[in-house]
């Protein structure tokens, strides 16, 4: 049974949170990937803010296909997460309590959130149609010149999200694979 | 000889291209259908619905499966006797590619120098083409749009000789495990065996195009097939990574002869999101 969650994440909602729990979010979510990702943290860097306040915030790993006539976007999918580990930590440390994605962090992110009591969520990948309709809103919200990489602001309804790592060290990942391995 | 016009190769390149990348074949859809009726697993389970449910809105509504919609991989198997008129082939291949995408909706992913400026061609072009020459007077050609995920997944191995049967089967499971979440499982395995180096990578990705879960016609490679099946499935690893039964819905093994020196093994992995196509002119 999905649990239906408001973003953004609540420090007492995070807390909540298993691994292999399974939501249904409704609320703002941020999209950005590599690019948008390397700017943000070159800001950091430099001492500037960032374009929009990535405090409690939560973070969506994806790269659109252009949206059709009548759509509010294309097919949404979760991108690979692990091109996002270089950055995240320092994302994490300026304030960011979730990020949703697909595939294995590195053990820097998984160290990062257990200290900055943050979530990893995966979405289910190669679901971009299913995923898209769960978005009702979609705007560029910063580095427009980045075109299909940049910072878009979604309004999302009950977008399906499953917990891989919580707060706690629990992680999807290896528990599933460790639960149904045959020696 | 037998003349083709350039012009009906845009057509049939740019129509593949847009039907692969919004349906499944029938054979993937089978095998998936098949999936979520043996996984155990109750997040494997779930996570099968959800691509299961995504195939049918994304061929309804005619949108992408994935919203990466992929390398545009291209296999041409040209009839000697057929002549090209009205253009050149690969012009006329990235023609239909960048009419696709673009009037397909269709997400451009390929970018111009790999490790420089890496800026957006912005038509999905140039096409990754591998060509046979074959007798007869017909072109056979089959899309394959490949996305990132899967893709950075493949694995090289110039293997001893003496490693042996056992050598390539712990190879190919171990790719498989290494890549663990991140081609989006279940995944098809595609293995090339023998050759060169690039003739055993070129042999997985066109493993990859057969019918889901066909044997190979060699019976030794048909028992590696299945060999390989069983110890992937045993990992663990499940639809998405979720933990679960179904890690691949099949294996599919080329091989071809080697030097005295060598055997190459080659890995190629297929997210489930297993979309191709193909037309016979």
């Amino acid at each position: 049974m999905a649990k239906k969650i408001k973003l953004p994440l609540t420090e007492e909602i995070i807390k909540s949170f298993k691994s292999g729990d399974n939501l249904l979010l409704s609320g703002v979510l941020y999209v950005a990937r590599d690019a948008a990702h390397r700017r943000m943290t070159e800001s950091l860097d430099k001492g500037e803010s960032l374009p929009f306040d990535i405090k409690g915030q939560t973070l969506y790993y994806m790269g659109p296909s252009p949206a059709p006539p009548g759509r509010v976007i294309g097919s949404a999918g979760p991108t690979t997460s692990a091109r996002m580990d270089a950055y995240a930590p320092r994302l994490l440390a300026a304030g960011l309590k979730g990020m949703i994605g697909k595939g294995v962090r590195s053990l820097e992110v998984r160290e990062a959130l257990k200290r900055y009591k943050a979530v990893y969520l995966a979405a289910v990948g190669g679901a971009g149609a299913l995923i898209s309709k769960t978005i009702i809103k979609s705007e560029v919200v910063a580095y427009p010149d980045l075109g299909p990489e940049a910072v878009l602001q979604l309004e999302v309804k009950d977008f399906p999200a499953t917990v891989i790592n919580d707060i706690y060290g629990g992680d999807l990942y290896v528990e599933g694979k460790k639960k149904y391995k045959i020696t | 000889m037998r003349n083709i016009k350039a012009d009906l190769i845009i057509d049939a390149v740019s129509k593949l291209f847009k039907e692969a990348n919004y349906s499944l074949g029938d054979d993937v859809l089978a095998a998936l259908k098949k999936a979520r009726h043996e996984e155990e697993s109750p997040a494997g389970r779930e996570a099968l619905d959800a691509i299961i449910e995504n195939a049918s809105i994304a061929a309804d509504e005619k949108i992408p499966l994935c919203q990466d919609c992929g390398t545009a991989v291209v296999f041409l198997e040209i009839g000697q006797q057929v002549h090209i008129e009205g253009g050149d082939l690969y012009t006329a291949i990235n023609e239909g590619v960048r009419r696709a995408y673009e009037e397909g909706y269709l997400r451009k992913s390929m970018v111009d120098h790999p490790f420089t400026d890496r800026k957006n061609t912005g038509d999905n072009t140039p096409a990754v083409i591998h060509a046979d020459i074959v007798p007869g007077d017909k072109l056979k050609i089959t899309v394959l749009p490949k996305g990132g995920g899967a893709e950075n997944m493949a694995k090289l191995g110039m293997l001893l000789p003496a490693s042996g049967k056992k050598g390539v089967i712990d190879f190919v499971v171990n790719a498989a495990n290494e890549a663990w979440s991140n081609p989006c499982p279940p995944v098809i395995v595609g293995v090339g065996i023998g050759g060169t180096a690039e003739k055993a990578m070129a042999m997985a990705k066109h493993a990859l195009v057969r019918k889901v879960g066909q044997k190979s016609p060699d019976k030794e490679n048909a028992g590696l097939e299945k060999e390989i099946l069983q110890k992937v499935n045993n990992l663990g690893i499940g639809p998405m990574g979720y933990g679960g039964r179904i890690t691949a819905l099949a294996v599919h093994v080329e091989s071809f002869p080697a030097h005295i020196t060598a055997l190459p093994v080659a890995v190629n992995l297929q997210c489930h999101s297993a979309r191709h196509r193909e037309v016979v002119i």
